[in-house]
């Protein structure tokens, strides 16, 4: 499983990856996270505002930061 | 009540002597401190509650091929309302200008955006009463559409980075799970939503909350006679520009600018000439510009900077005229 975490680097970018982390671990999934700064790359996926997730590709999250109890609901 | 409970407290449990001026100072930023803090966590729980109708994807689509003048409206009013990341602004003037929102109407959204925003307004409301935030709400509009407009009829489209134009979005429908929900679990969702926001926001602002009032508590007690006043206050013609020209290279947020406002305007500083500084040191930072240089070319952001200060400049003239 891949997550891909959308953002600059801002604080709300780092705190979604490291709640996509903790949410893989709390799972026992074995998943890889990829981070994309690219502003470009952020608007291609359909993010206008950051920070986005995606699982598998798919854009779950836009502008916002989900706690590590939703993030497990969107893994499952 | 807050007033009584400031006065139970401070004079009553820890005995200070409201007469004097120690007394007076810790009355005021203990009563100050308290008010702003509930007052921002009830404002930003009924704004979250608002601005969670809207959405850059919404206001996107309200933009879209929209005319000049009553989109430059519009955009700069949804500038107001659409909740967005500071950090966004990229992604943002990507998907405008890729879903066709004319290059102008663009600008005067991300124009008034920073300007403002609901912590400002809570604490102009708060700290200086209703006349000037309403002044500053409505002129950060205007800045913004003015901007927008002057943008937008210079034709400058060939200053965008050319990248920008060639991106395709990937604008798949995904609000389809939550168009299903009830409206009983819509509410509950934005209401928690807005409790959210509330504990982040007030979570991230305390500080700069409590040491901008201990800033203006001191200068209250404090302060000499003014002397900026003689520099900055109604009688020199310059201020206005000066003040524009100081705010431009300060980078801050707005939380972290009202407290130096309110200390200007306490010295003597007049109306007109803080509230430019405000908006200077708000709308144009050197941070902003340099993300924005990633779509902009550096003729655009040097009109860009020009147009917005000279508005900015118009607005101070116009308050210290009218005030």
């Amino acid at each position: 499983m891949k997550i891909t975490v959308y953002g600059p680097g801002c604080t709300n970018c780092v705190t979604l990856a490291d709640h996509a982390q903790a949410a893989a671990k709390e799972l026992g999934l074995d998943v890889e996270i990829e981070k994309v700064e690219d502003f470009a790359e952020i608007a291609k996926a359909g993010i206008m505002n950051t920070p986005g997730l995606a699982i598998d590709g798919q854009v779950k999250v836009k502008g916002r930061v989900p706690s590590i109890e939703k993030i497990k609901e969107l893994l499952k | 009540m807050i007033k009584w409970f400031a006065d139970l407290v401070i004079y009553d449990w820890l005995g200070f002597d409201g007469a004097t001026r120690l007394g007076e100072s810790v009355h005021f930023f203990f009563y100050d401190t308290i008010k702003i803090l509930f007052l921002l966590s009830v404002m930003i729980f009924f704004i979250s509650i608002l601005r969670s109708f809207f959405s850059p994807e919404k206001t996107k689509k309200l933009l879209s091929h929209r005319k000049k003048y009553v989109g430059n409206v519009l955009a700069s009013i949804l500038g107001v309302v659409t909740p967005f990341c500071s950090c966004s602004s990229v992604p943002i003037f990507i998907g405008f200008i890729e879903s066709g929102v004319p290059l102008g109407i663009t600008f005067s959204f991300l124009i008034t955006s920073p300007i403002v925003n609901e912590i400002a307004l809570v604490m102009l409301y708060s700290l200086f009463g209703w006349k000037i935030g309403t002044l500053y709400l409505i002129s950060g509009v205007v800045v913004g559409v003015v901007g927008g407009i002057i943008i937008g009829a210079l034709g400058l489209e060939d200053e965008v980075e050319e990248y920008v134009y060639q991106i395709q979005i990937n604008d798949e429908d995904q609000g389809e799970a939550l168009a299903q929900e009830s409206k009983k679990e819509m509410w509950r969702r934005k209401i928690e939503f807005a409790k959210g926001e509330v504990k982040e926001i007030v979570g991230r602002v305390w500080k700069y909350v409590f040491i901008g009032i201990g800033i203006g508590a001191l200068i209250h007690g404090y302060a000499p006679a003014s002397l900026l006043a003689k520099y900055a206050g109604e009688g020199n013609p310059f201020a206005v520009i000066l003040a524009v020209l100081f705010g431009i290279p300060l980078y801050s947020n707005a939380v972290g600018t009202i407290p130096i406002v309110q200390a200007l305007m306490s010295k003597g500083v007049a109306t007109g000439t803080a509230l430019s500084f405000m908006m200077a040191v708000t709308a144009l930072s050197l941070p902003a510009m340099i993300i924005l240089r990633k779509v902009i070319k550096p003729k655009l952001i040097t009109i860009f900077v020009t147009v917005v200060g000279l508005s900015i400049i118009g607005i101070g003239y116009l308050f210290n005229f009218v005030m």
